[in-house]
Formats: structure tokens, C-alpha cells, sequence
């Protein structure tokens, strides 16, 4: 269990952010830059100390102003991986991985070098100086140096925002392998939502300083209120699903609500896997359609009305989990929706796209 | 031919030069490393004053350091006679204190060609070593002075050449004893005093040349071997 409570001033910046995350899992600190998320995840690290409040990781304090307990970053065992990778540029690859497991007491080491070379791909690299490294390979290399200390906590700083797209695509799948096999817990700073979505499990939503919301991931993407900090492009609802198979060029998806058929994915079955259903690609009618191209419609409930931008409405439905759909007044009037009334929800296959799925690809967390 | 072989006094003056040399360079190295990190990393009330006292030697009259060494190191100065009598060491008129006369002209430029070299290394480098488990003491034996080397080599040689070249300071503190004080300069300087000696002069001059010169190259060349070995 990671209990964070920082306060500290930088300059105007004012600081004070308060969250608890779970023991296993991803917790996303996400928000805007100048949000203040690397700013805590220093203080995590002991690298900045807060002014006031505390930081407790898997029950062992870290920092507590009141006692005036600043365990030094040394002595706190955060695996840290920084958005420049800051290797040591005169050691030699290997020399770089093993620097902070020598200095993890033997006792204490549960990660061994073999096995960090082969997850990561980095054999070949070994005897190599980070200068003659690709981006990607030196992310990797400073993820691998990160695990070998066999930290409590990894701290993961925009690790993929120095890389170009296919740099990303090239660490991505050892980030999701690694969220899906550790049992250490994570922290990940991003502002970018494609890889939260597609790694973290909670999320903790910072603006300007202070926390906006925190809890899982799909509770709050769904929250209207939210929209202009989760920086989604339009309003939608992410869905928890998982893969049940692949049927001529569609893909099944399980999920509370039934059956999504979304165009064909590229996971295994099995994989779980969170999609985003934007609003305006819901449409709403009273009585089952019967002859449709849609092939996902699924039965539910009205549960709410908030007001969308230009005078459209969104409509908030129970369908065995929530889901949104933007409409307008004139349609609100000729279906006469109130909060309760059933409906069936209409989403187009292809509206599903294929981006947005691979954006919200988690492959392996539990297959 | 005759003319190119040395004489006993002037290979007596090059050997002592590159003794007093050494030892000026050698002793004053880990205070510039110190001092420069010091400079480069904290601040504390007071760092301007230091400073400024270490940079006094660049823009001094040499002749005023080696007056101030007297006065200090003498054997009837405070210092001087505080060294003397407690731990037996004499400055005065020896080749100890030709050293030191040629540590404190040479320091500023060490100082500066190491805190230059400190100011560039990447804190962050620094901070991720904290984070694997290195304490401050670690952190600056392992990451900052591997990193700093080029900045010490240049340091180094700058300050062995500045000490070689020392004349004000040594012949005002330690004056200008034959076999005991007279390194290069002070010999050159002899010789030129001396009717009949253009010539001696004219070797030791060409002496110096070289040596500076061969000291550059030296330089140089390690700091390209060292950015090769970065580069992998």
C-alpha cells in the first residue's frame, strides 16, 4: 500500500496531493505537464522533501514531517525509472544493470540478472557504453537497472516520452509484460492517455497541484466532469472487456454489459482488454431495432442527464456497466427520456475503431 | 655540438623543476577536487570571498604571493614557525617551499578546469545513482569524478605547466639557491645576468618550450581518448 500525503511550495507552485494506492497493480499519476506529477514521484523517491505530510510504502514510513523522518533515497529502495533514462555513460551496459544490485543487500535480492537481460532483450548489448545505444534500447536497459535492485516500489516517470512512435511501440510490449508479471507495485507518471489506458489499473488525476479525482481507471474516464482533465479528444466510456474470440475479421469481447463486436483485435484470447466507446457514436432508440447493420445493441436503463457543449445533452445509461451517449435536444424531446426509462443502447461495430482498441490494449495481465 | 649538451648546473635545474612540479601538482589535488566541488555544488555563506582569495594568485603580482608567503611561512612567520615546531617542516629557502609557492600560483587553474568539468556532469546521472542505492560519498567516488577525469587531466597539466613556469613567487619566498631553490626559470633567469651565458639560456629556453608543449599534446590527447571511451 502506497499513502501519499506532500505538501510542498516550489516557487508560485504549490503542491499538495494526497493518495493511497494498492499493494499490486499500476497506479497512474496522470494529468497535464506542470501538473506536479514528477514533482511527487521525487518526493517518493526522497530525492525532494515535502514540507509538511507523509509517504508510507508497504507499511514502512518514508518521510514524516511531524516525526522529522527523511529516510534519504538511498535507503528507500524505489526502483526509478526516469523519462531520460540517465544511464551512466562511462560504464559499460552491464555494469550499468548491476550498479544497484551490488548495493542490494544479498539477503534482499529477488531479481536476478539473467532473467532481467532475457525479459528486456538485452543480451547483445551487454559489453556495449549507453553512448552506442538506441533510445529504446537505453529505456529498456534503465528499466532492467530499476528491477535488479528488487525495489518496493517502481516509480516510472514518462519513460516512453523521449521515444518516437516506434521506439514506443518497441518498449511498450515490456512495460505491459512487466505490469502484468511483477508483483512489485507501480507508479506511473504519464500524460499521455493511450498508455495509461493501457497500463495502469487506478488512476490518480492531478491538476494544477492538487489531486482532481482518484480510483480505477474506467470509473474515471466515465465521469463527464472529468473530461477536460482526462484529456480524452471527446467524451466516451472505457469498458473493461475480455477477449472471447476472433469471427470473421470481428473480434468478441465479454464484458458486464454482454457482447461487444468490435473489428478484429490483435490479442489472444483470453487477453483483457479496455476499449473506448465514444458518446457520440451511441445512439438511443425505445423498442429493439430489428432490421440494423448495428450489431452491438444492448438492453439498459436511463440513469442520468448532463448538459455536453453546444446544447447538446449526454445521456448516462446503465447498461450492466455505464455508458454515455451524446445526443440533441430534438431527440430528447421525440424519445422523451427521463432517468429510469428503458432503452436500448445502439453502438456501431467500426465506430469501435481499430486505434482506439490497440490504444487500449493491456494483453496478459492475467492470462 | 657542443653547444645542445646541458651542464651539470642547468640538468640540476630541470630535474628540480619537474621534482618541485610534481610535488606542487600532486599535493595541491585533491584540495583544487575539494574546493572545486565545493564551488561547483553548495552554497554557503562566504563563497564569493573563497572564491575570490583563490583567484587572487591569477591577478596578483607573483611578487606579492611570494611576499605573503614569507611573511606567513617564514621561519619567523606564524605559520611558519607554528609548522616548524610542531610537525618539523621548513618552508623557507628549500624546495618544499618552491612547491608551495608553485601549487598556490598554479591552483586557480586547476580549480577552474575541475569546476568547470563538475558544473557539466548531469545531476540527474547523480540522483539516479542515489536512487540504486549509492550514498553521497558513493555517488561522487563511482559517477562525478569517473566523469570529471577529462577536467582533471586538463587541470592537472595546466597547473604542471603554470608551476614550472613560476618565477616571482619562488625567487620572493624561497629565493634563488643553486641545487635547493633554482628551478628553470630561476636558472634561465641567472644565465641571462651572466656574461657568456646566451647560450645556457637559449637551452633552458628551448627546454621550457618544449616542455609546455609536449604537456598541451599530452593533454589533449587524453581528453580524446577519454570521449572515445564514453563513446564506446
Amino acid at each position: 500500500m502506497l499513502d501519499v500525503h506532500v505538501i510542498r511550495q516550489q516557487g508560485t507552485f504549490r503542491v499538495d496531493v494526497v493518495f493511497r494506492s494498492p499493494d499490486v497493480g499500476v497506479t497512474a499519476l496522470f494529468g497535464r505537464s506542470g501538473a506536479g506529477k514528477t514533482s511527487v514521484v521525487n518526493m517518493v523517491a526522497g530525492l525532494v522533501r515535502p514540507d509538511r505530510g507523509h509517504i508510507v510504502v508497504n507499511s514502512r514510513t518514508l518521510f514524516d514531517a511531524a516525526k522529522g523522518l527523511h529516510v534519504p533515497p538511498e535507503k528507500r529502495r524505489m526502483g526509478y525509472i526516469f523519462q531520460e533514462g540517465r544511464l551512466f555513460p562511462h560504464l559499460s551496459v552491464k555494469a550499468n544493470l548491476s550498479y544497484g544490485m551490488h548495493l542490494t543487500p544479498p539477503a534482499e535480492r529477488h531479481v536476478a540478472l539473467d532473467e532481467v537481460v532475457d525479459l528486456l532483450g538485452i543480451g547483445h548489448l551487454l559489453h556495449r557504453r549507453p553512448a552506442k545505444l538506441s533510445g529504446g534500447e537505453k529505456q529498456r536497459v534503465a528499466i532492467g537497472r530499476a528491477l535488479l535492485t528488487s525495489p518496493a516500489l517502481l516509480l516510472m516517470d514518462e519513460p516512453l516520452a523521449s521515444l518516437d512512435r516506434s521506439r514506443k511501440a518497441e518498449v511498450m510490449p515490456f512495460l505491459s509484460r512487466l505490469c502484468g508479471e511483477l508483483s512489485t507495485p507501480i507508479l506511473y507518471v504519464s500524460h499521455s492517455l493511450e498508455e495509461v489506458l493501457n497500463l495502469a489499473d487506478t488512476m490518480v488525476l492531478l491538476d494544477d497541484g492538487r489531486v482532481a479525482a482518484s480510483g480505477p481507471i474506467e470509473d474515471l474516464m466515465n465521469r463527464p466532469d472529468l473530461q477536460r482533465l482526462t484529456g480524452a479528444d471527446d467524451l466516451g466510456t472505457v469498458i473493461a472487456t475480455t477477449v472471447d474470440a476472433h469471427v470473421g475479421g470481428l473480434s468478441r469481447l465479454h464484458f458486464k454489459g454482454g457482447i461487444l463486436w468490435v473489428p478484429e483485435v490483435d490479442a489472444p484470447r483470453g487477453s483483457r482488454l479496455r476499449v473506448r466507446i465514444g458518446a457520440r457514436s451511441v445512439a438511443i432508440a425505445l423498442r429493439e431495432p430489428l432490421y440494423t447493420s448495428i450489431q452491438n445493441i444492448f438492453p439498459g436503463r436511463v440513469t442520468a442527464f448532463t448538459e455536453g457543449p453546444g446544447k447538446l445533452l449526454d445521456v448516462h445509461m446503465d447498461i450492466g456497466c455505464p455508458l454515455l451517449a451524446r445526443i440533441t435536444p430534438r431527440a430528447m424531446q421525440a424519445l422523451a427520456l427521463t432517468p429510469g426509462k428503458p432503452v436500448y443502447a445502439l453502438v456501431k461495430s467500426v465506430a469501435v475503431s481499430r486505434g482506439h482498441l490497440n490504444a487500449a490494449l493491456q494483453p496478459g495481465l492475467d492470462s | 655540438m657542443a653547444g645542445w649538451a646541458l651542464s651539470p648546473v642547468e640538468v640540476e635545474a630541470l630535474k628540480l623543476s619537474l621534482w618541485v612540479s610534481f610535488w606542487a601538482v600532486a599535493g595541491s589535488l585533491p584540495l583544487g577536487v575539494l574546493v572545486a566541488w565545493l564551488l561547483a555544488r553548495l552554497d554557503f555563506p562566504g563563497k564569493s570571498l573563497l572564491d575570490g582569495l583563490i583567484h587572487l594568485p591569477l591577478v596578483l603580482p607573483p611578487v606579492v604571493i611570494g611576499y605573503l608567503l614569507l611573511v606567513g611561512f617564514g621561519r619567523r612567520g606564524v605559520l611558519g614557525f607554528w609548522l616548524h615546531d610542531l610537525a618539523g617542516i621548513t618552508l623557507a629557502f628549500n624546495w618544499k617551499g618552491a612547491a608551495v609557492a608553485a601549487a598556490v600560483m598554479a591552483f586557480p587553474l586547476m580549480v577552474r578546469a575541475v569546476r568547470l568539468s563538475i558544473e557539466g556532469v548531469d545531476r540527474g546521472v547523480e540522483a539516479a545513482a542515489r536512487t540504486l542505492g549509492a550514498g553521497p560519498v558513493r555517488v561522487f567516488f563511482t559517477i562525478t569524478l569517473p566523469l570529471v577525469t577529462p577536467g582533471i587531466l586538463t587541470g592537472l597539466i595546466l597547473a604542471f605547466a603554470r608551476s614550472l613556469g613560476e618565477f616571482g613567487a619562488t625567487i620572493t619566498f624561497v629565493s634563488n639557491i643553486k641545487g635547493e631553490t633554482q628551478t628553470l626559470p630561476l636558472a634561465l633567469y641567472t644565465l641571462t645576468q651572466m656574461p657568456g651565458g646566451d647560450v645556457g639560456a637559449m637551452r633552458l629556453c628551448l627546454i621550457s618550450v618544449a616542455i609546455a608543449m609536449a604537456a598541451l599534446l599530452a593533454s589533449e590527447g587524453l581528453a580524446r581518448r577519454f570521449d572515445a571511451y564514453i563513446r564506446g
